[in-house]
């Protein structure tokens, strides 16, 4: 089986098998990265671009790695460079078009920019993180995590705690949990969560003691340290009481409960120091996993044949 | 579809076929030290799996035994309209220093072979790299040859030869088809 | 050069008037209605048009174009833009102040005017700022501007944010029987919103504006109306919110006029799924319950006017990220039709939907315009009820083609355009001058 997409935008793009193709190929790859010689051939002269319109070392690095572990040729392209600067993003995608890139993976502060690029460029693209739309990878890496630690995916209850209203890393990981049949709660002040969200079958909690009754897996989600004070939550010191993960907090949870964090972890203020570095936590894995699974969405994408570019006008009678 | 199928080697043909290969692998490497099986996925793995347990029973040691998927490594993968599944390589010993035997199903334009070659070479550096296949069917397109040959195969190049094997639930045997779908 | 148009559906609202009949048209004024209509003069100064099977409408009445002149020629220009109003069979409009200079004093509207003059192809009717700069700070001068042809004043594109602005706005606005309108949207509530706060804005993890926005500032400016007594006009009205709370202050009597646009009762946020940037406007496309709700204050008269809020923009602004894409859409083009679908579905009748469209906005700028009264301008368009085409933006007349309504099948066509007694647009051609 094959995926049926040319670009990964959403979560949402991909039915169940495909999800399920990505974790399984992404086992195959995780060992290429055990091994003494990290790199296979099997990208070998095809382009990768870095498009990264907003700083991430982190998301960056991993894609990086994985494409140089299947030896692509891979740029990086960040916001500040000349070649962005100025220009449209169109005008930037005709660009790497004209260069030849086979799969342009894109940062971007504004939802809907990657879907923008998929429809005009014949080039793959890869969402890899857009304003606060979704964050593909980062889900399709932590249900890896998940899976490879629980054994399953189904039937799991996974809390998920933070700014559920401006989290692409939220969005794609409910989709993407929801589709293989885990429950999802959701806790946070009441500012941070959208109200329409019980519409996608999850759990609105605004207790995190009560939320974590039962859990399987713990999600904390880095806490955006410039919102302070702007009328989502009043200071950092009261956000950290009330919806930090604490020692005492995890023991609310199940005893085999997993703590995961998309990073970078603000150290005591959504979660302790203790609980970051405990035998709960698979923050490493993640990041290790992360890679593997770039490396299966690399190399999955780049085998679909090209398509010609999607014309924008639809036509909705 | 009309097809064609016929059975070219059964199981009994089969059995006789490793236990020769077997043999010749003692003859050839005296001793049996340092050596050590490496099948390519799927069919290679059980056969290697199958001549290790042969080895055993004749001298009495037991040969590591690694799997190996060349799918990462092909020549053809933007060929294709599907890129292939992608499983696992698990290679749970040292090949560095190691006579390795590769062991394949079916021989057929060597290309296989290139590609198992690169990657166990991405995994240590090999004293000896030996090559056993169940069928030589011939139509080479790359400079490579057998050491241990199960059984050569005379094939028209439209041909395609299948080995089921009894470890993936089938009977054991070798066929020839002659696919007139297209 | 006198017209007489033989055998139309002759459809009046402002008269109560429908029936077949023939219209002649003398010195670009409506001189006589009536069966067998014979010109009087000698045959070969009155060109006879056959009306047969089509509708003779008043002109049209837009109380919401931006023309985009001066300043932003480059969307569009008074003379496009006045071609597409033809196009869409409107004859009289009125535009918004929020060009570059801003129209806040005399000789930018004098400017307006002479342009429209020399290159319009229908009537132009200037808004002026209620602010200097619509910077929602210092009343600008008024009266200058009533004097100079301004016929209401607002700051649209924006709120005036500040009440007590407002108040004294309106206050002011007495002395000249003026309208104030205003674009009711609390900017603090709205932060940098880009479409409706709800589920789509939720999934597509866009930045949602809440009706809330837009209810709490209609309720503001009502209460601020109902305590000075000045004449309101509230601009392209979106949300049930905002229906309930005008519908409630017309019955206790506040002098209030409100109006909506075409895409406010066709279309919801459901349309800006795929990042559609053409379907990015400000106030946001709402929910189907508020669809609704805009549709039912149409037909129970909560919602006076049909306006299109025609906001054209050049298509590198819009071909980009949705974040970054400007709020709004055209519509001269488009209106006639998409009201026509109210009337196929039963929401009004053609009598309500062509007041909709004439004599009521009109009324609310007290132009004498929008109606087939003997002696009143000959405004009027020709419109086929029964043809079909496609929505083509490459065809618009307009300088921009930003509409969502791109292959929509629309029924409904404007066939030709009347203003002062002369053809401005036809679909044959031969008859624009």
């Amino acid at each position: 089986m094959t995926l049926k997409i040319k670009d990964l935008i959403s979560i949402k793009d991909l039915d169940r098998d495909e999800l399920r193709l990505i974790l399984d190929t992404a086992e195959s790859f995780k060992e290429v990265g055990a091994r003494d010689i990290k790199k296979v051939p099997t990208l070998r002269g095809k382009t990768v671009v870095n498009l990264f319109f907003e700083p991430s070392t982190r998301t960056r690095t991993s894609f990086e790695l994985a494409a140089k572990r299947l030896s692509a040729d891979l740029v990086n392209i960040s916001a500040d460079s000349s070649m962005v600067k100025g220009e449209t993003l169109l005008d930037t995608a005709r660009n790497l078009e004209a260069m030849q890139a086979d799969l342009i993976v894109v940062r971007h502060p504004c939802a809907g920019a990657p879907a923008l690029l998929a429809q005009k460029m014949t080039s793959a693209v890869i969402n890899a993180g857009d304003g606060a739309h979704e964050h593909p990878t980062q889900a399709l890496l932590d249900l890896f995590t998940i899976r490879a630690r629980k054994k399953t995916l189904e039937g799991l209850t996974v809390v998920i705690v933070g700014d559920i209203l401006h989290s692409r890393v939220a969005r794609s990981a409910i989709h993407a949990l929801k589709m293989v049949g885990s429950s999802v709660r959701v806790v946070g002040p009441p500012t941070m969560i959208p109200r329409e969200i019980m519409n996608w079958g999850v759990e609105v909690f605004y207790q995190y003691d009560e939320a974590l009754k039962g859990a399987d897996v713990i999600m904390t989600l880095r806490l955006q340290l410039e919102r302070q004070g702007r009328s989502l939550f009043p200071t950092i010191r009261e956000y950290s009481n009330l919806y930090g993960l604490t020692a005492r907090r995890l023991s609310m949870a199940k005893d085999d409960v997993l703590v995961m964090h998309p990073g970078p972890i603000n150290r005591g203020i959504e979660i302790a120091p203790d609980v970051a570095d405990g035998l709960s936590s698979a923050i490493l894995s993640q990041t290790t996993n992360g890679v593997a699974v770039r490396m299966a969405v690399l190399y999955l994408l780049s085998g679909v044949a090209k398509h010609e570019p999607v014309d924008p006008q639809r036509t909705p009678h | 579809m009309k097809r064609n199928e016929r059975i070219v080697l059964d199981s009994l043909e089969i059995n006789r076929a490793l236990s020769r290969v077997a043999h010749e692998v003692t003859e050839r490497n005296q001793g049996l030290s340092d050596l050590a099986f490496v099948g390519i996925r799927t069919g290679g793995v059980h056969l290697a799996h199958r001549l290790a347990g042969r080895l055993k029973k004749i001298e009495g040691v037991v040969l590591p035994v690694g799997a190996l998927d060349i799918t990462l490594y092909r020549d053809d993968l933007y060929k294709k309209r599907e890129q292939p599944t992608v499983r696992k390589t698990e290679i749970g010993f040292d090949i560095t220093g190691k006579k390795v035997i590769l062991v394949d199903d079916v021989l057929f334009t060597g290309r296989t072979i290139r590609a198992a070659m690169d990657e166990l070479i991405d995994f240590g550096r090999p004293r000896e790299i030996q090559l056993a296949v169940l069928i030589d069917r011939g139509h080479r397109e790359l400079p490579i040859r057998a050491h241990y040959v199960g059984k050569s195969l005379p094939t028209a190049a439209d041909e395609k030869v299948k080995v089921f094997l009894s470890e993936e639930g089938e009977e054991d045997r070798v066929v020839i088809t002659n696919d007139a779908e297209n | 050069m006198n017209l007489l148009i033989r055998n139309g559906r002759l459809i009046d609202p402002a008269h109560h008037r429908d029936e077949v009949t023939d219209l002649l048209i003398e010195n670009g004024k409506i001189s006589r209605i009536g069966k067998s209509l014979k010109p009087d003069g000698p045959k070969s100064e009155t060109q006879i048009i056959d009306g047969t099977n089509q509708w003779v409408l008043p002109g049209f009445v837009d109380l919401h174009v931006h023309l985009r002149e001066p300043g932003f020629e480059y969307k569009e220009t008074i003379k496009t833009g006045t071609e597409a109003a033809a196009a869409g069979g409107f004859t009289s409009i009125c535009c918004m102040p929020n060009t570059n200079p801003v129209n806040d004093n005399q000789s930018v509207t004098w400017m307006i005017r002479e342009k429209a003059r020399q290159e319009g192809r229908v009537h132009v009717y200037p808004i002026g700022a209620i602010t200097k700069g619509s910077k929602g700070e210092e009343l600008s001068e008024i009266g200058e501007l009533v004097e100079a042809g301004c016929v209401a004043i607002t700051d649209d594109g924006k709120p005036v944010m500040n009440s007590a602005v407002m108040r004294r706005a309106m206050e002011y606005a007495l002395a000249f029987d003026l309208p104030v309108i205003d674009h009711c949207e609390d900017e603090h509530l709205m932060e940098d919103g880009v479409m409706n706060e709800g589920f789509v804005s939720m999934e597509l993890g866009l930045k949602g504006i809440p009706a809330a926005a837009e209810e709490v500032m209609v309720a503001r400016n009502l209460i601020l109306a109902e305590m000075t007594g000045c004449r309101l006009h509230l601009a392209h009205i979106s949300t049930a919110g905002s229906v309930r709370l005008i519908r409630e202050a017309k019955g206790r009597g506040v002098r209030v006029t409100a109006e909506t646009c075409p895409h406010y009762f066709s279309l919801t946020e459901e349309a800006v799924r795929g990042y559609n940037t053409d379907a990015k406007m400000n106030p946001p496309l709402r929910t189907l319950q508020d669809r609704d709700a805009v549709r039912q204050g149409l037909k129970d008269g909560t919602l006076d006017v049909i306006a299109t809020d025609h906001a054209p923009h050049a298509e590198e602004e819009k071909n980009r990220e949705f974040d970054r894409a400007p709020f709004g859409i055209v519509g001269l083009e488009t209106a006639l039709p998409l009201t026509l679908m109210l009337v196929a579905e039963g929401v009004l009748s053609v009598e309500e939907a062509v007041a909709k469209l004439t004599i009521l906005p009109a009324r609310v700028m007290r132009l004498n315009k929008g109606h087939l009264g003997i002696g009143a301008d000959a405004d009027l368009c020709l419109v086929d009820p029964e043809a079909t085409w496609t929505v083509d933006p490459r065809r618009f007349r307009s300088k921009s083609k930003n509409t969502p309504f791109t292959g929509w099948k629309m029924k409904g066509l404007v066939a030709m355009t009347i203003v002062d007694g002369r053809g401005v647009y036809s679909t044959e051609e031969i008859q624009a001058i």
